[in-house]
């Protein structure tokens, strides 16, 4: 750093040279992607990631369920050994199954809760943002009556008196709760854009609203919209393993990271058979901060002042 | 000010409504009414006798007349009875209440003295050693869930260095009211207070740190340098009194973070709050509890983003102009 601003010359020099032999890419995913080789953490971070999910869900279709979750009595809280390797629960059942299981469905039911919240708050947000007035008013009143819910207990009570409770239902709890930090955000963004030119321009030529929300407002905000995506992927693995912790979280049928960590609320496992629990949280621990900083660098990344590369 | 004030209440107003119609939906969705509870207890109790009841209690009577009543009652403290415990649910929150607000306020206290000195060093010694720490500090505190921490806390702690109670809100052997007994209450309070202040410390470093790199650039403070005030002055009475201001506002949000993080925090300590009862009461069906935690819950987060919305308002007054 210090010496490129001693030599403005040679840097200069350096950069002509790096622009003649390849033009660096000016889209979003090129930024992006030069961000995180950039910044070291974010690189290991991406990598770390990949490999846990490529083992995680390789070895969930090579692992046999139905024994994983089967009952042996003759192992019941068995320390790490060749045969268990992270030993095994209060049923003799295998921890690492278990874990590899726990992590895949934690991982995947963290991923659509994002998704569904993120499609609801982005059309919220689209359409109040874009339309503004009364819409917006309209919209914005009910934002801000969802966000003064005690939302954590009121996801509890919806789990416990659903009559068919199931993961799919799981799922639409939580991102009922959850769309609207996203769909505040888009519709600030948006209320930007829709003074902008371009947006303007596109009316008097008569492109139907839809068509300009969609195809010329949206791919303005993507980079935002990825950055928010990815924060709060991890976050919903977090909440997620939180309430399955709870007990109201999946459903038994599909165990979480959480369920292995629940196994802690009993203080003889807590104090004495930290394979059982131990390993689920520092998963959970691994998982969300290599997707925080994966997204501290695309947030990087969206900022143009506050890029590295 | 006292305009905006007003305006600000006439709009919890019908929120306050809502969140009640809701909860009261929401109530009446769960099994079971004020009566289950009697019938358990009463085995002379037959379907005659229980209707001629529901109706005296008003069960049988249209939803908005129903919800009426129940809101009346609120209004006059009256939130049902506890069909478990068979006492009045005002009775059994009580001491839980209690509890949860002195862990809440150290969980307050705790997290300012770690996060304000950590945000001025972050702030002040921009891209030095310590400001890189304190990033990174955050970094790991934002992305931690606080069930975790907590948990790996009390394992630490609590069973492996024996420091700590690993449960409960005061030892049952001391006598109320003596010294020893307050000792015993802080000391089952440190472990939770701590862990909870640590996952809460994000927000406010980042905001102070980002506040005060902004500050220090401005021109009011060029012209304390300029007219000869020493650096630490700079720091105490130019630009840390502008930079406070908005944490103060953060104050009433903290509210809504703090009962989330109760019923964690609680349930893993096993400290009698009104966040491990909601745990223990919905797992035993006990609605009535339920439905009195979440509203109290809805309460506060009400009164707290009302409390900030006026403490900003009172220090930045471009927000009354909206």
């Amino acid at each position: 750093m210090k010496t490129e601003i001693a030599n403005p010359n040679q840097q200069n020099i350096d950069s002509d040279k790096q622009k003649m032999k390849r033009p660096k890419g000016t889209g979003p995913l090129a930024i992006m992607w030069r961000e995180i080789v950039k910044d070291k953490l974010a690189l290991i971070s991406l990598i770390l990631l990949g490999l846990v999910l490529v083992i995680v869900y390789g070895a969930s279709l090579l692992l046999d369920q139905e024994k994983i979750i089967t009952v042996d009595l003759l192992s019941i809280y068995a320390p790490p050994s060749a045969e268990h390797i992270l030993g095994t629960d209060y049923g003799g059942r295998d921890i690492l199954g278990q874990l590899i299981i726990g992590a895949k469905n934690s991982f995947t039911i963290g991923l659509f809760v994002t998704l569904v919240a993120g499609i609801i708050g982005l059309s919220v947000g689209l359409i109040a943002g874009y339309f503004g007035g009364k819409t917006d008013n309209v919209i914005m009143r009910i934002i801000d009556f969802v966000l003064i819910l005690p939302t954590l207990m009121l996801i509890i009570v919806f789990v416990t008196i659903i009559p068919k409770y199931n993961v799919y239902t799981f799922i639409l709890i939580m991102s009922g709760f959850l769309w609207t930090g996203k769909a505040r955000l888009i519709r600030s963004k948006t209320l930007a854009e829709r003074e902008l030119d371009y947006v303007n321009a596109s009316k008097t030529l008569g492109t139907p609203d839809w068509k300009i929300m969609i195809r010329e407002v949206l791919p303005n905000l993507s980079s935002i919209i990825i950055v928010n995506l990815t924060l709060n992927l991890a976050g919903n693995i977090g909440i997620e393993s939180g309430l399955t912790y709870l007990g109201f979280g999946l459903p038994e049928s599909t165990p979480s990271l959480g369920t292995l960590v629940s196994y802690a609320s009993n203080p003889d496992v807590l104090q004495n058979k930290w394979w059982i629990w131990l390993p689920a949280s520092l998963l959970i621990l691994v998982l969300m901060l290599c997707i925080n900083f994966i997204g501290q660098a695309l947030k990087r990344a969206a900022d143009a002042r506050q890029r590295l590369g | 000010m006292i305009k905006f004030i007003l305006r600000r209440f006439v709009v919890m107003i019908p929120q306050l409504i809502i969140l009640s119609v809701l909860i009261f939906a929401l109530a009446k969705a769960m099994p079971g009414d004020a009566l289950t509870g009697q019938l358990a207890s009463n085995p002379k109790m037959d379907a005659q006798t229980l209707h001629e009841l529901k109706q005296k209690l008003g069960l049988l009577d249209p939803p908005y007349k129903q919800y009426l009543h129940w809101a009346g009652g609120l209004l006059h403290g009256d939130m049902g009875m506890s069909v478990i415990h068979q006492v009045p649910v005002t009775q059994l929150l009580a001491g839980r209440m209690e509890n949860t607000l002195i862990l809440s306020l150290a969980i307050l206290i705790l997290s300012y003295m770690i996060a304000i000195p950590l945000g001025i060093v972050g702030g002040r010694w921009t891209d030095s050693w310590a400001d890189k720490m304190v990033v990174g500090y955050n970094y790991l505190t934002f992305a931690t869930p606080l069930f975790i921490f907590a948990l790996i806390m009390l394992f630490i702690f609590g069973f492996v260095l024996n420091w700590f109670p690993t449960s409960g809100s005061v030892d049952i052997r001391v006598e109320d009211g003596t010294f020893s007994y307050y000792m015993s209450k802080l000391n089952h309070l440190i472990l939770p207070a701590l862990s909870g202040a640590i996952v809460n410390t994000t927000v406010t470093i980042q905001y102070l740190r980002n506040e005060i790199i902004d500050t220090k650039i401005k021109d009011f403070v060029k012209t304390a340098r300029a007219k000869g005030v020493n650096e630490s002055k700079v720091y105490t009475q130019h630009i840390l009194r502008n930079s406070f201001l908005p944490i103060a506002a953060f104050l009433g949000y903290e509210i809504v973070y703090l009962i989330g993080g109760s019923v964690f925090l609680e349930t893993i300590y096993g400290y009698p709050g009104i966040g491990q009862l909601f745990i223990a009461s919905i797992s035993q069906r006990d609605f009535s509890v339920v439905t009195a935690l979440v509203m109290i819950s809805g309460l506060a987060t009400l009164i707290g983003t009302l409390l900030s919305d006026i403490i900003l308002s009172a220090v930045d007054p471009r927000i009354r102009i909206e």
